[in-house]
């Protein structure tokens, strides 16, 4: 289908975005790299009067160590990240993710803000953050502020911008020595949307875990931290056994909301092979 | 309605100027505008790979890209490539190892499989195989197109060694 006719301004300051932002409320929407929203508008699931296209603002790109942190601006591509030599020294999880976010020609198009302000819960970027402990950088018009990747993921698409705000980037701390983490999705094809997917994080001293995060996607209408099994497993030495336990406590943590194809039982399954595989992959 | 917004876009070396509705994507802008029919249209919604553009030197979804986001940039159609000759050893080798049947995906292929060869030189055959998974085949059941991508890896690599072993 066609997307609905809307009008379109290309501003060539954060400022100006922020008071079109103001002006034109739930009409107006962003456009970064366009690769969720383009296709939603084509499927005439979302009409917006107006597209902001934050494209030309060239201050949103780029990827660099600032502060102790690894920022990542919003209009940074998934190519981008996933080709970094920085982002593979500071933070190897979202190297390790990059790959499963759907193809090359939608990686080369696709950004990193637009998929964390989006907030599909089936998407890489909101869980790795959220693994990460990393936070959203927004500007609003009274300025700056940074919200911990813990509060922004509000609900369905649903996160802590207010709507004149805008992701300018997120930021992640350096990977340190002990630091460890796995990654891997479930899907039935290459670049589909996993139908589970699962971010590890933590450090681990003499194979004793401390500080762990297990965050899955594809489960719940936001990126899901699995807070008990993380407390489960943390102190204790990751051996199979202690696989095993954590993937029933995962089971009988979680209650995955279906999708088209596949039941809450399925997911729920699927969850505790995930986080058992990544568990004794990663066994030092 | 929405007005129509000016554009200055290179198209295969050529520099249009035009006039566009925001809502209309690259892809039906090269097609309706330029008439260039080369880049297909099929999900339109970013899933099929059938109207892959190549847009400032990187491949992407021609439906998931608007017009008015090409405006000052550059953008390469199969009809392009074909003319330049940067592809004539995958399109030779698409015809050799009968890599299409009907046709429809082979131009967005085509791009796919130049990115790949041109980022991955050393990529193996699994590695072809996930980079074209955005690309759907319904003919060929996408043995011959592997065949045919990994065919001109090869090729190329013996190309650049043997250019290397006479400097």
């Amino acid at each position: 289908m066609k997307a609905a006719a809307f009008d379109y301004v290309k501003p060539r300051s954060i400022d100006q975005v922020i008071s079109l932002l103001q002006e034109h409320g739930d009409d107006a929407r962003l456009l970064a790299g366009g690769q969720s929203l383009l296709a939603s508008l084509n499927m005439r699931l979302s009409e917006p009067r107006l597209l902001v296209d934050i494209g030309g603002l060239d201050a949103l790109r780029g990827i660099g160590v600032q502060g102790g942190m690894l920022r990542i601006g919003a209009l940074t591509t998934h190519t981008e990240i996933e080709g970094s030599a920085l982002v593979a020294q500071h933070a190897p999880l979202l190297s390790a993710a990059a790959p499963h976010i759907a193809h090359r020609a939608i990686r080369n198009a696709g950004t990193w803000g637009g998929s964390i302000a989006h907030a599909d819960a089936s998407a890489e970027w909101p869980t790795c953050l959220l693994a990460l402990g990393g936070a959203v950088v927004a500007r609003g018009p009274k300025g700056e502020r940074r919200i911990a990747a813990d509060d922004f993921f509000q609900g369905l698409y649903a996160t802590a911008l207010a709507p004149d705000e805008v992701l300018v980037a997120g930021e992640v701390p350096l990977a340190t020595p002990g630091a460890w983490f796995a990654f891997d999705e479930l899907a039935r094809r290459r670049g589909d949307y996993a139908i589970v997917g699962m971010a590890l994080t933590g450090r681990r001293t003499a194979g004793v875990l401390a500080d762990t995060r297990i965050v899955l996607m594809g489960v719940d209408s936001t990126p899901l931290r699995a807070r008990k099994t993380e407390a489960l497993l943390n102190g204790k030495v990751a051996d199979e056994a202690l696989a095993a336990t954590a993937a029933a406590s995962l089971r009988a943590e979680i209650d995955p909301l279906p999708d088209l194809t596949n039941s809450p039982e399925t997911k729920r399954h699927l969850a505790g092979v995930l986080l058992q595989r990544l568990l004794n992959g990663t066994r030092a | 309605m929405a007005d129509l917004y000016p554009i200055r876009v290179t198209v295969n070396g050529e520099l249009h100027q035009c006039s566009v509705a925001p809502r209309t994507h690259l892809v039906d802008f090269v097609r309706d505008t330029l008439g260039l029919k080369g880049s297909h249209l099929g999900c339109e919604h970013g899933v099929c790979g059938a109207c892959t553009v190549e847009f400032n030197g990187r491949t992407v979804r021609g439906c998931l890209t608007l017009a008015v986001q090409a405006d000052g940039g550059t953008v390469n159609t199969i009809e392009g490539l074909s003319r330049t000759g940067v592809i004539r050893d995958l399109q030779d080798a698409f015809v050799q190892r009968n890599a299409l049947q009907c046709g429809f995906c082979t131009s967005g292929m085509l791009m796919a499989a130049k990115e790949l060869v041109e980022q991955r030189p050393d990529a193996n055959r699994a590695e072809v195989r996930e980079w074209i998974s955005g690309n759907y085949c319904r003919c060929t059941g996408y043995h011959a197109i592997v065949d045919a991508i990994c065919d001109v890896l090869q090729q190329r690599k013996a190309a650049a060694g043997r250019m290397e072993a006479s400097s």
